[in-house]
């Protein structure tokens, strides 16, 4: 029988070497973000103002001040909620045949193919294909949806990834005590499985709607653009966060560059308003806020 | 109201793994019956073919005969969401649903299956949890969740759980292998409060508890490795502990091997 050993100096080191490591890997992570954030805030806080939010671009000539996002910040709105109209419900329904029924068959291991090749199409093939068959091909009018349309594709298979994910989470066991109370599978589906992953899965629906929020070719390609409101989206030119700041960055005034900026700014707060909601959402529905 | 399953010549598969063979037996109603044997030789099985919950696993299939007072479970057209229904289960590991408060997991089978009048929830689920002996424990906090209990209530409120949807059998499967010798003791005796009720059949690794709570014993036992499991015998638990009539039982129990 040997004695109870004491850590060895050398090990000791060896766990503050890779400990110092791993925090300075994480403190190089962060480098950007904060850069970027910090970038944003201080450039884009200027014209963040309540002009900025209700005013559209209508009528502000190319050196005046003024003016604002309110078009951009509609048309964004309206575009993401569509496309997230479209491509939750299809995404999520296939994220469930996938895990619930799919059973590695052949249909599923085709789906899980053409979802892995959906998710490497490049934004601006989503936003052509789009061009070519809604608006070129069937004669459809640029419009947000069509927009909506473009960033679907690309917003469907992340929805089916993380969600996919999510539900092979869930335990078995929980499946089988609800098949056992006779319940059917789909009430177990609806009742128990989805309700335990559903924290996971809003999570990565959110970060779906960050990803396309942020599309500036897609959008360039379908919804064109305007400098007035429009609040149909489904009939001619809309603006779009992204859009705006694109357009604006290329106007060679201090002005525009400074809407261009409040134009960016805006965007992160609205990703980051969304992320609060579901985050809130998760937090209200868990049962970790009864205990 | 408890009721009798027979079972004739039950092959139950996984793929093209045969895991248990020919089996043959009658589970009296009103009574407790035990099921031991080694590790693998298809005990969990064999319980799961009792209300079609085998065939949930991908690949797995089913020959013979399982007939419920008479019906026979594995005839062409029986729903087998209805089987379960009448059958119920609890599993090794407690499995409370996680979303779900104390109340809402009693009450599950109830309001999964769409029926519910709130009165009358409520009293099935008081009715529930003191059948299972966890009412005075946890009456105070019903909607604080199922998995915040400790392992031996969350075992009992499955049990709840199951007996809620007023079910003519119970199946448990090494149902307190995961629990400590106290909440073992407490659900020895609920199973024995429980027998008047329903039909109940339980798997166990333990052969005292065999031993103390069962009224007829089943051995299973498998010939060599990959081979099906098979019923070696089956009588009233005395005779088993006392007097088999096959020596691999004796050999078992004495703990001579397995
Ligand atoms: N889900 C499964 N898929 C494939 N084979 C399984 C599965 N579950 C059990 N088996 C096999 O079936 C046989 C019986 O297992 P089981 O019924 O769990 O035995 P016991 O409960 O008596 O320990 C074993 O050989 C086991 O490997
Ligand atoms: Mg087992």
């Amino acid at each position: 029988m040997s004695a109870v050993q004491h850590i060895s100096p050398a090990r000791r080191f060896k766990d503050r070497l890779a400990g110092g490591l791993v925090y300075l890997a994480f403190a190089i992570a962060v480098v950007p973000l904060v850069a970027v954030l910090w970038m944003v805030i201080q450039h884009g806080v200027a014209r963040l103002d309540l002009e900025f939010l209700t005013h559209s671009m209508r009528n502000i000539g190319a050196r005046d001040a003024g003016g604002g996002a309110y078009h951009a910040i509609l048309g964004t709105l309206e575009q993401v909620a569509l496309s997230s109209l479209i491509s939750v419900p299809v995404g999520l329904l296939t994220a469930i045949y996938l895990v619930e029924y799919g059973r590695g068959g052949q249909l599923s291991r085709a789906i899980s193919f053409f979802v892995d090749v959906m998710t490497g199409i490049p934004s601006v093939v989503s936003g052509l294909f789009i061009l070519a068959f809604w608006i070129l091909a069937l004669g459809m009018p640029f419009s947000g949806f069509a927009g909506a349309l473009a960033l679907s594709i690309l917003m469907m298979p992340t929805v089916v990834r993380s969600a996919e994910e999510m539900l092979r989470l869930v335990p078995n066991d929980l499946r089988e005590a609800a098949y056992a109370l006779g319940v059917p599978k789909w009430r177990t589906i609806v009742k128990v499985v989805l309700p335990t992953a559903f924290t996971g899965i809003a999570t990565g629906i959110m970060l779906a709607v960050a990803r396309v929020a942020g599309e500036t070719a897609p959008l360039l390609l379908t919804v064109f653009f305007t400098d007035s409101i429009n609040e149909d989206p489904f009939n001619g030119p809309q603006m779009g966060l992204p859009l705006y700041v694109f357009d604006q960055a290329a106007r060679p005034t201090d002005v525009a560059v400074d809407r261009a900026w409040a134009g960016a700014l805006t965007l992160i707060l609205i990703v980051m308003l969304l992320n609060l909601a579901a985050r809130f959402i998760g937090w209200w529905r868990s049962p970790a806020r009864n205990r | 109201m408890a009721k009798q399953i027979t079972v004739s010549g039950l092959d139950a598969y996984y793929g093209s793994h045969k895991a248990i063979e020919d089996v043959s037996m009658t589970i009296e109603p009103a009574s407790i019956t035990a099921f031991i044997g080694p590790s693998g030789c298809g005990k969990s099985t064999f319980l799961r073919t009792l209300n079609r919950m085998h065939e949930v696993i991908p690949g797995a299939r089913v020959q013979g005969k399982v007939m419920l007072d008479g019906q026979d479970l594995y005839a062409g057209d029986i729903e087998p969401v209805s089987v379960r229904r009448m059958i119920g289960m609890v599993f090794q590991r407690p499995n409370p649903f996680p979303t779900m408060s104390i109340y809402e997991n009693v009450a599950a089978g109830l309001r999964l299956n769409g029926r519910q009048a709130k009165s009358k929830t409520d009293d099935v689920v008081e009715r529930s949890l003191r059948g299972a002996n966890l009412w005075n424990e946890v009456k105070d906090r019903l909607n604080k969740p199922g998995a915040g209990l400790s392992g031996g209530q969350q075992q009992r409120l499955c049990i709840a759980r199951a007996i809620a949807v007023q079910p003519d059998v119970l199946l448990m499967d090494e149902p307190c292998s995961a629990l400590d010798p106290i909440s073992t003791l407490a659900i020895e005796d609920l199973m024995v409060e429980l027998k008047s009720e329903f039909t109940i059949v339980i798997v166990t690794h333990n052969m005292q508890q065999a031993a103390r709570v069962s009224d007829r014993t089943a051995f299973f036992n498998l010939a060599g490795q990959g081979q099906p499991g098979k019923v070696i015998e089956m009588d009233e638990t005395s005779r088993i502990f006392t007097n088999p009539s096959e020596k691999a039982t004796e050999d078992y129990i004495t703990g001579r091997f397995g």
